[in-house]
C-alpha cells in the first residue's frame, strides 16, 4: 500500500486493487475469523449511514474486533464545537483503525494526514466512497468472472452520482464499454467523458432506458432525486423514466446483473426483486467480505 | 524590449539596485503584493498602476529596492500575474530578465472555490495539483474539486 488509510479509490493501484478482492473472497468462503481479537475500530459516523456503518461493524466482529464509535454528530462532542483535528488527535489513542463518514468534502484526506492509525473513508460529503466502489468491483467481478471487456449500464443521476463517478474511474483500468442512461439535467460531467476520450474507451448516451438493456453486462441503477432538478416540472416529466421494471428485462443477457448501492425509493420496482438477474441484496453482503479485506489489508494482517 | 530606464518612458522613479516586475494585470496588483509579503517588508517600494500597455490593456509596474527573489518565491505570483517578467537590476541597468511560470503543485495561496472544501472549515493549509498552466486550473489536494481561473481567491 502507497498509504496505511484509504481517503480514495486512486489511492490504490490496480494490483492493490486486485488484491483486496481476492482476499474478499476468502473472507466470503470462511467469514468467521479471529484475526482482529484484541483490535478495537472507531466508526465515526459525523452524519448517519445506517448501512454501511452495519456493513462494518458487521466485518469488524466477525473478525473478532471490537467496535466504538459515534452514530451521528449529535451525540458527540462536535456539537460542542470541537475540531476535526481534535476528535481525531482524541481518538486515534483508542483505537487501532478509524472508520469515518463526514458530510464535509476533504475530511477524510485530512484526517489521515493527522491520525496516527489508519481512516478508511467511509464517504466525505459528494466526494469519495471508496470502500463501496470496491464491493461493486468485487460484485461485478463475482457475477461476471471478469473485470475486463464489459459492459455497463449505468441509470439515473450520474451527475451527482457519487457512486458512479468512481466506478467509472475504476472500471476505466480495463476495456470497458459504458452505457450512460440519464434525463438530460442528469448526464455525465463533461470531464468524465474527456477522460473516456483520453483512454479511448467506448460510451453512448442516452436518455431511454430501454435502448440499452438487453448489451448490458451490468445494470447500476441509482436515484434520481427530485431536489437535483432546478424545475420541479422536469422531475415530474422524468421520474417514471428510469424505474426498472421485470417485464424489461426478458431479452437482457443471461449472466446480467442489476447493482444498487442502497437505499433504492422506487427505481426498481419490487416485481424485479425475485428474478435471478436482481443481485442488489448480494451486493450488500459483499460489502462485508470487500469490507473486512480492506480493514486486514490496512492494518497489514491476514 | 522597451528599456524600462529611458527617462522618457519613466512612469514610475527607477532604482539603483533591486527588482523590476513588469506586466502585472492592474487587477492583481494588490494580490501580488500581498502574495510576496511586499506589504510587510522595509524595503524602499514603487509602484504604478492603470498604465497603458500595448499587450496587457491597463498594466501595473512594481520596483523593489534592494530586494532580489529566488525562484519559488516569484513563481508564487504566476497565479494572478501569469506574464509578469522581472527585471533584476543594478547600477541603474537591466542586468537579468526573467519570467514567471505556473508551478506544479500550489501550496497556502490559493482559496478552494468549493464551499464543503474542509479548508474552508478548519484552520488546514491549503495544498493543489497543478491540472492546467493556462488558463490556470487547480485540483485541491482535499476535496478533489477544480477551482479554475474565474474563481480563484488568494488568500
Amino acid at each position: 500500500m502507497k498509504s496505511r488509510s484509504l481517503v480514495s479509490i486512486d489511492d490504490l493501484s490496480t494490483d492493490e486493487i486486485m488484491q483486496i478482492l481476492k482476499l474478499a473472497a476468502e473472507f466470503e468462503k470462511d467469514p468467521i475469523r479471529d484475526i482482529l481479537h484484541g483490535k478495537v475500530v472507531a466508526t465515526l459516523f459525523f452524519e448517519p449511514s445506517t448501512r454501511t456503518r452495519l456493513s462494518f461493524e458487521s466485518a469488524v466482529n466477525k473478525l473478532g474486533g471490537k467496535v466504538i464509535g459515534f452514530t451521528d454528530s449529535s451525540s458527540s462532542s462536535v456539537t460542542k464545537g470541537e475540531t476535526l483535528n481534535d476528535t481525531i488527535r482524541t481518538v486515534n489513542n483508542y483505537v487501532d483503525l478509524i472508520v469515518m463518514r463526514h458530510p464535509i468534502e476533504g475530511s477524510a484526506r485530512y484526517a489521515s494526514e493527522i491520525s496516527t492509525v489508519p481512516v478508511i473513508n467511509a464517504g466525505d460529503g459528494a466526494n469519495q466512497h471508496p470502500t463501496q466502489t470496491l464491493l461493486d468491483l468485487y460484485s461485478i467481478l463475482k457475477t461476471q468472472g471478469t473485470l475486463d471487456g464489459l459492459n455497463i449500464c449505468m441509470v439515473g443521476d450520474l451527475k451527482y452520482g457519487r457512486t458512479v463517478h468512481s466506478l467509472l474511474i475504476a472500471m476505466s483500468q480495463w476495456k470497458t464499454t459504458f452505457n450512460f442512461v440519464a434525463p438530460e439535467e442528469l448526464m455525465m460531467p463533461e470531464e468524465y467523458k474527456l477522460y473516456l476520450n483520453h483512454l479511448g474507451l467506448k460510451y453512448n448516451e442516452t436518455t431511454d432506458l430501454n435502448e440499452v438493456l438487453n448489451t448490458a453486462d451490468i445494470i447500476y441503477m441509482t436515484r434520481v432525486q427530485r431536489e437535483r432538478f432546478s424545475d420541479p416540472m422536469e422531475y415530474e416529466k422524468v421520474k417514471n423514466a428510469y424505474v426498472l421494471h421485470d417485464h424489461m428485462l426478458s431479452e437482457t443477457r443471461p449472466g446480467m446483473k442489476i447493482l444498487h448501492p442502497l437505499p433504492r425509493v422506487n427505481e426498481i420496482n419490487p416485481d424485479v426483486d425475485a428474478n435471478a438477474k436482481a443481485y442488489y441484496f448480494e451486493q450488500a453482503l459483499n460489502g462485508v467480505f470487500t469490507r473486512q479485506a480492506i480493514i486486514c489489508t490496512l492494518l497489514g494482517l491476514k | 524590449m522597451q528599456n524600462i530606464n529611458d527617462p522618457k518612458q519613466l512612469l514610475v522613479s527607477a532604482i539603483e539596485s533591486g527588482t523590476v516586475i513588469d506586466h502585472i494585470p492592474a487587477s492583481t496588483l494588490f494580490k501580488v503584493i500581498k502574495i510576496l509579503g511586499l506589504d510587510r517588508i522595509r524595503n524602499q517600494i514603487t509602484f504604478g498602476t492603470n498604465l497603458d500597455s500595448k499587450t496587457d490593456g491597463k498594466k501595473a509596474i512594481i520596483k523593489i529596492a534592494n530586494k532580489f527573489f529566488e525562484d519559488d518565491d516569484i513563481n508564487r505570483i504566476a497565479l494572478v500575474a501569469p506574464n509578469a517578467k522581472l527585471n533584476i537590476i543594478k547600477d541603474y541597468k537591466v542586468i537579468e530578465k526573467r519570467v514567471v511560470s505556473v508551478p506544479d503543485h500550489i501550496t497556502a495561496i490559493a482559496k478552494c472555490m468549493n464551499p464543503k472544501c474542509i479548508t474552508n472549515f478548519e484552520k488546514v493549509t491549503t495544498r493543489f495539483r497543478v491540472v492546467s498552466k493556462k488558463p490556470v486550473a487547480l485540483k485541491c489536494h482535499y476535496c478533489e474539486k477544480i477551482t479554475d481561473q474565474e474563481r480563484l481567491e488568494i488568500i
